[in-house]
């Protein structure tokens, strides 16, 4: 998307509203600076419930860098506009928000606007967090500020003008936020309608996985049908899911809180730090995203439901069903398979431990083989201290030719989609953004685990 | 039957093509550096080189090894005549047991032709892969650094000092 | 036998070959060497092997070997021993050879394990190698004809006063050695030392860095085969049924062995041998039971649930002192695994009716013994030899290696087997720390010190060894089973589940119980410091919440209460190496913590004190530096004893902070390094400072497991100084410091 473009939609996106109008949105008063609030002001509870909040909003995933203090912001996040540092929201009074109200705090929620009347780019997410009631919002501002201060400038965002006069963003947002995208629906559960809250609200699910317009907001029409993270895909998450086996509320609850399913996988990647907040909020929560979630997924059609009974019979077979190898253009994936995947991925040992069963494998599944490419490149790293699987990596022992060969071959033995194309340079272009996402996100700080060992120590 | 180049020295290795390359480099070559850990690449033991990069050579099986050029420890100096990393690791005396050694040096090797300066976070991100049961750590990272002031200086090569026994 | 030796014999023949004969001929039955010496007892394993051929042998050609009974687990015996000896014959350090334990060859010296070997085997070194040198000197001076005090050695030969040189070679003569050890020894003065307390580098790293052989795993002999166990997948497994016809068609396999519930597979080469394993692995059923008790219930377990012995094994009572403010607590730990990074291996031969193992057993004639009673064979026809394995920390599966060689070789006689236990096999089988219980109670007085104290301790015994051939597990496997032995606790001074229990503190009011727990729901032995770990971990916590109680400074509090004054020293070397200030102020998020303690109050002592930082948002604890200090007696190679003691430190953090074995009701479930996580790189701390107080001439204290037990105390004693939270349950894990923060 060129630039001379983005910049001719925003200015007629203001021409649009009108001059006065479009003043007044564009210009947002400052709220006065307060005295940072004393700590002991805020009631335990509130802050209790401020921090289950902030885990579902997943905040440390992005306000929070690799050898960082937490909350203190200066995560470089990559966008098609340049890249935007996360800011520091720890409650320092000069590079934080320590003199923010909370009246400051609900507007920059609400409407993505900061203390002293700035707009904020929608790198943070207030498209959905402008969903958040007014009372958790009150939580999440206790939390935020009893964490402990951390003086920590957020460095300059590399935008190139006009992108880089946050006016701009007035333009933006009179395109694209829409208050109150939630509706509580009579028609559904408690927990549904509890789950639609969190999702399009604080857990904002479709920031990452709906796709963006050509302006970088989410395509409204689109929901839940897949977006991008870093060179990550952020899987089609409604009726496109391409997972094998279809998901319903009881395997999303088990993913979700405890990382991992048997029938689809361990969440490694961007996932790994939502998954482990999640673990950390109440239940009722994770099942009521689960609840929305499978919603949302929608019922399989029948078709659809024998092919995943298909793949878990599949899964199942032992020995494992031969495979065409013998074919020349499949034959080094087959071995190199053979050779190097097969021991954990055919073990019978199962996640998070055992390496899944490909026919099972959402990323063999899936359109885009990017997922795929990045896992074998870079394998699955351990928590440290904590019970997690290992894979290894296999960027240094094969190179672009052995890794779609063996891509290749997974594609063609374990799912029933068409072959991916242009596989040598995705897998190139994987090798070298999984360099720069491997040192300079924040780790995950939980891991999946066997749910039944997952309290013990 | 395939070629495999170990060390600069071509070697025909009957094996089948999915046997991991720590046991032919043991089994077949006699070659005792690389080490049996884990097979599982989960502990770094049996680190080598191909082609300058660091791999876990209980996970790379020989399917993959086709043209390609694999350094031991053995390749990179004798006692006699040991390189900056063994040297290194010498003077330092950074070794209890000894078992995760070599595995650690290859890693650092790697590192060293990539990066010759490499920070102390840069060299824990890079040890990851690896363990040290008997808790040599602060050694090897002393090792490290120590390797690559060796390799910076121009007599690196002389093994005069206390290393060679 | 012999009478005392006079160092004016004349009955020594003149130098020549015969030494090497009759050498032989006393060398090939070492253990019959190992007579009890006569009353007073000369020092350190002299004591039960007093010959001094037993430790040096000297040829006619000038070649000098020194035997130990201990092996090299690469804590540096090898090369401090050669330096003692160096040093005690004045002989250059490269001219000796070491040969370590090897049932045919060295003294029987038990088990290189309980920081035992510097103090028994280098305190036989040097006082055989001492009194070598005396008799040297008589032979020269007889020889010569001149008063012994008018020579002088020097690179392996006497020198007299007008230059005239007799090397030890041209000296020796047959069993000129072959005397037994006086008590007392004439050493050297340690301010004249050359080699001893020089830090020496390790004669065995350099062909670890550069692919010699060194470990077990490099053997390779002429028509060796590879063999691999089938291990039952949890204790009390049974094997109902093993078709295994299939793998031995498949392609290099020599043979499948069955005997009961222990089944192997050999085959020519080694990944074949893995193949086929693997096969078997599948062809074989086993029927289970479920017998294991709950993982997160230990405590009740422990201190309920099995029955005990009980006995009190100290107590000091002074009515007149009571106490005013009292607390108690309880502090437990899990089962934790030795976790060798190099799994068990073993080689062994059958040759006629003998049968030699190479093996990386800590204790060579004991395992001669046990296997040598499994196979039904005289102990005579047996030999052990150590090897290097990985560190193993105490009783893993070096031992258990060992006999599956031997087992397998018998069925392939004349052809050398190698045993390699597989990562999961080794996690799964290996003997375990023991989990252990803690309950302390005491009460301050009104002066601020204790008045009394109060320490009960549950736990298994900490040795299953030696034990005979139950305790082996191919032994135990086999078709005519060998029962595990009864469980014994190991006797005080040491102990075992009791080692460290009692204090070393005064305290005016004492009692210590020791619950002794015969019996084992998991396989367990000896795991570095044994009981130490978890009796130090809970003594010095207790310590700082008793020190907190009466608002005093940990450091001080300690002293106040400690008269043994070279642990004083090393408290405050500690102290001031890290600059503990009395009411400091840690940084944001940080603590300092400080723990002591003398290893078994009687070897090495060792003061850590640490800084950790705890994340309040995640609860990850992370050691950022620590400073400990030691004292170890003599010091022979300081750099040697520094590495222990850096090691110590950060083991035992992978220990407090991580470890945990995990199981079901039937299985263990931490078997590999995803499901038994310790630390790696991202958790090393930025500094370690080990400040050596050596006692020149004062006995060796063994120095190899004086950390872990302070190290543990000294994390957890910053993380309350970081948080406010006193955490008691090992490991003190991300979880439940959180949880703990949270509360």
């Amino acid at each position: 998307m060129k630039k001379s473009g983005i910049v001719a939609g925003i200015v007629v996106a203001l021409l649009a509203a009108g001059g006065a109008a479009a003043f007044a949105i564009a210009w947002r008063p400052a709220i006065a600076a307060i005295e940072p609030a004393d700590r002991q002001s805020f009631s335990p509870d509130l802050v209790k419930r401020g921090r289950e909040l902030a885990a579902i909003g997943n905040c440390s995933d992005c306000h929070t860098v690799r050898g960082g203090k937490n909350f203190a912001g200066g995560l470089p996040v990559p966008t098609p506009f340049g890249v935007v540092f996360s800011s520091n929201i720890t409650p320092d009074p000069e590079t934080g928000i320590g003199r923010w109200s909370e009246e400051a705090f609900r507007r920059a929620m609400r409407s993505g606007v900061n203390r002293q009347g700035q707009h904020l780019y929608p790198t943070f997410p207030y498209d959905h967090f402008t969903n958040v009631s007014d009372e958790d919002d009150r939580a999440l501002y206790a939390f935020l500020m009893t964490r402990e201060p951390v003086h920590a400038p957020k460095p300059e965002n590399q935008l190139s003008f006009p992108l880089d006069q946050r006016v701009v963003v007035a333009g933006w947002k009179l395109l694209f936020l829409r208050r109150e995208t939630y509706q509580p629906d009579a028609s559904k559960s408690a927990e549904w309608n509890r789950g639609a809250y969190l999702v399009e609200g604080l857990a904002h699910c479709g920031a990452c996985h709906t796709p963006r317009n050509a302006l970088g907001a989410e395509r409204a029409t689109a929901s839940f049908a897949g977006g991008d993270v870093d060179n990550w895909q952020a899987y089609p998450i409604n009726a496109q899911s391409p997972a094998p086996v279809p998901w319903d509320a009881d395997a999303l609850f088990a993913y979700l809180r405890h990382g991992v399913h048997p029938d689809h996988g361990t969440a490694r990647g961007p996932m790994a730090e939502v998954v482990s907040n999640l673990s950390s909020v109440p239940e009722s929560d994770v099942r009521a995203i689960a609840t929305y979630m499978a919603d949302v997924f929608g019922s399989p059609s029948p078709e659809r439901k024998l092919r995943g009974e298909a793949a878990q019979a599949q899964a199942k077979a032992n020995p494992q069903p031969a495979s065409d190898a013998a074919s020349g253009k499949n034959a080094t994936g087959a071995a190199i398979y053979a050779a190097a995947c097969a021991s954990c991925h055919e073990s019978g040992r199962q996640p998070p431990y055992g390496g899944i069963n490909l026919a099972l494998s959402t990323a063999v599944a899936s359109p885009d083989p990017r997922n795929l490419a990045n896992i074998v490149l870079s394998g699955v790293r351990p928590v440290e201290g904590e019970r997690s699987p290992i894979m290894p990596g296999f960027a240094a022992s094969m190179n672009d030719e052995q890794i779609a060969a063996v891509l290749n071959y997974l594609r063609g033995r374990f799912s029933e989609q068409p072959p991916w194309s242009d596989l040598e340079k995705i897998v190139a272009d994987a090798r070298r953004s999984q360099t720069a996402f491997l040192q300079t996100s924040a780790r995950a700080r939980n891991a999946p685990a066997d749910p039944a060992q997952r309290d013990k120590p | 039957m395939m070629t495999l180049k170990v060390n600069g020295q071509d070697h025909q290795i009957e094996a089948e093509p999915d046997t991991p390359l720590l046991y032919v480099l043991r089994d077949d070559l006699k070659l005792n550096a690389a080490k049996f850990g884990c097979g599982l690449g989960q502990c770094g033991s049996c680190t080598v080189m191909v082609d300058g990069k660091a791999v876990l050579s209980c996970v790379t099986p020989m399917v993959l090894l086709e043209g390609k050029q694999v350094t031991t420890l053995e390749g990179l100096g004798t006692i006699s005549e040991p390189a900056p990393i063994q040297r290194a690791f010498m003077e330092e005396q950074s070794a209890q047991c000894g078992y995760c050694i070599a595995g650690m040096m290859m890693r650092a090797q790697a590192l060293l032709l990539r990066n010759p300066k490499p920070t102390d976070e840069q060299i824990r991100a890079e040890f990851a892969p690896h363990l040290c049961r008997c808790g040599t750590h602060m050694r090897i990272l002393r090792a490290v650094h120590r390797a690559s002031r060796l390799m910076d200086t121009a007599d690196a090569s002389s093994s005069t000092r206390r290393s060679a026994q | 036998m012999n009478a005392p030796v006079i160092l004016d014999r004349r009955h020594v023949l003149k130098g020549s070959g015969a030494l090497i004969v009759s050498f032989s001929l006393s060398r090939a039955f070492a253990e019959e060497q190992a007579t009890p010496a006569l009353s007073p007892k000369p020092p350190g394993s002299l004591a039960t092997s007093p010959y001094l051929d037993s430790w040096i042998r000297i040829d006619a050609d000038g070649a000098i070997t020194v035997f130990t009974g201990k092996a090299e687990l690469g804590q540096g015996f090898k090369t401090a021993f050669q330096q003692i000896a160096a040093e005690e014959l004045d002989v250059p350090f490269h001219v000796l050879k070491v040969v370590t334990a090897d049932t045919k060859l060295t003294a029987n010296e038990g088990y290189t394990a309980g920081s035992h070997s510097t103090q028994d085997s280098g305190t036989a070194i040097q006082n055989a190698a001492a009194q070598a040198r005396a008799l040297l000197l008589a032979e020269a001076a007889r020889r010569l004809d001149v008063p012994a005090e008018t020579l002088k050695t020097e690179d392996a030969a006497v020198i007299s006063p007008n230059g005239r040189r007799l090397t030890y070679g041209e000296l020796v003569a047959a069993d000129m050695l072959h005397v037994q050890a006086q008590p007392k020894s004439s050493l050297k003065d340690p301010a004249s030392f050359k080699i001893m307390g020089q830090s020496v580098p390790r004669v065995d790293i350099p062909a670890k860095v550069t692919g010699g052989v060194a470990y077990v795993q490099d053997l390779r002999l002429p028509d060796m085969v590879h063999a691999r166990v089938v291990r039952p997948p949890s204790y009390g497994a049974q094997l109902v049924e093993c078709d295994s016809s299939a793998v031995e068609k498949m392609p290099g396999v020599v043979k499948v062995v069955r005997d009961g519930n222990f089944l192997a597979v050999v085959a020519e080469k080694e990944f074949a041998a893995v193949k086929a394993m693997n096969a078997l692995t599948v062809a074989a059923k086993w029927k289970e039971t479920a017998r294991l008790p709950k993982q997160d219930d230990l405590l009740a377990v422990l201190t309920s649930g099995l029955a005990s012995h009980d006995s009190v094994i100290f107590e000091r009572k002074d009515p007149l002192v009571t106490g005013a403010k009292t607390i108690e607590a309880t502090y437990t730990r899990p089962y934790q695994s030795h976790g060798s990074v190099g799994p068990s291996c073993a080689v062994a031969q059958f040759s006629d009716d003998t049968v030699t193992v190479w093996t990386h057993t800590q204790g060579v004639y004991p395992d001669r013994q046990a296997i040598a009673e499994m196979l039904r064979m005289p102990p005579a026809n047996v030999r052990c030899i150590h090897v290097e394995g990985s560190g193993c920390y105490g009783h893993n599966g070096a031992d258990d290696a060992a006999a599956d060689a031997a087992l397998i070789a018998r069925a392939l006689p004349g052809r050398p087997v190698k045993v390699q236990w597989m990562r999961e096999q080794e996690h799964g089988w290996e003997p375990f720390g023991p989990a252990m219980v803690t309950k302390l109670k005491a009460s301050l007085g009104d002066d601020g010190k204790i008045a009394d104290w109060n320490f009960e301790v549950w736990s298994n015994t900490h040795s299953m060894r030696p034990g005979g051939a139950g305790c082996l597990l191919a032994a135990q496997h086999i078709e005519q089973p060998f029962a595990v032995p009864p469980a014994k606790p190991l006797p005080l001074p040491e102990g075992g589940g009791d080692r460290n229990a009692i204090p070393i503190y005064t305290f005016r009011n004492a009692h210590v119980v020791h619950h002794f727990l015969p019996d084992m729901p998991l396989r367990i032995s000896a795991m570095r410091s044994l009981g130490a770990y978890h009796n130090v971990f809970s003594i010095e916590s207790f310590m700082d919440e008793l020190a907190a109680l009466a608002g005093a400074d940990p450091v001080e509090f300690r002293l106040n209460h400690l008269e043994d004054s070279r642990g004083r020293e090393v408290i405050q070397k500690a102290a001031e190496g890290f600059g503990w200030r009395k009411g400091q102020k840690a940084p944001e998020d940080r603590g300092f913590g400080f723990a002591f303690a003398r290893y078994k109050n009687l070897a090495a002592y060792c003061a850590i004190a640490s800084e950790v930082e705890v994340n309040r948002e995640t609860g990850r604890a992370r050691l950022v530096r620590a400073v400990a200090a030691v004292d170890s007696g003599q010091v022979v190679n300081p750099d040697g004893l520094t590495n222990q003691i850096e090691g110590a430190i950060v083991q035992s953090t992978s220990w407090t902070l991580y470890e945990s074995v995990t199981f079901d009701d039937t299985r263990i479930t931490s078997i590999d390094w995803q499901t038994y996580p310790i630390l790696r790189f991202d958790a090393v701390p930025e500094r370690i400072d080990v400040h050596i107080i050596n006692r020149p001439g004062k006995p060796f204290l063994g120095s190899g497991e004086t950390g872990q037990g302070p190290a543990a105390a000294s994390i957890a004693n910053a993380i309350f100084a970081a948080t406010g939270k006193r955490l008691r349950d090992l490991p003190l894990t991300r979880k439940r410091i959180k949880d703990a923060i949270d509360a």
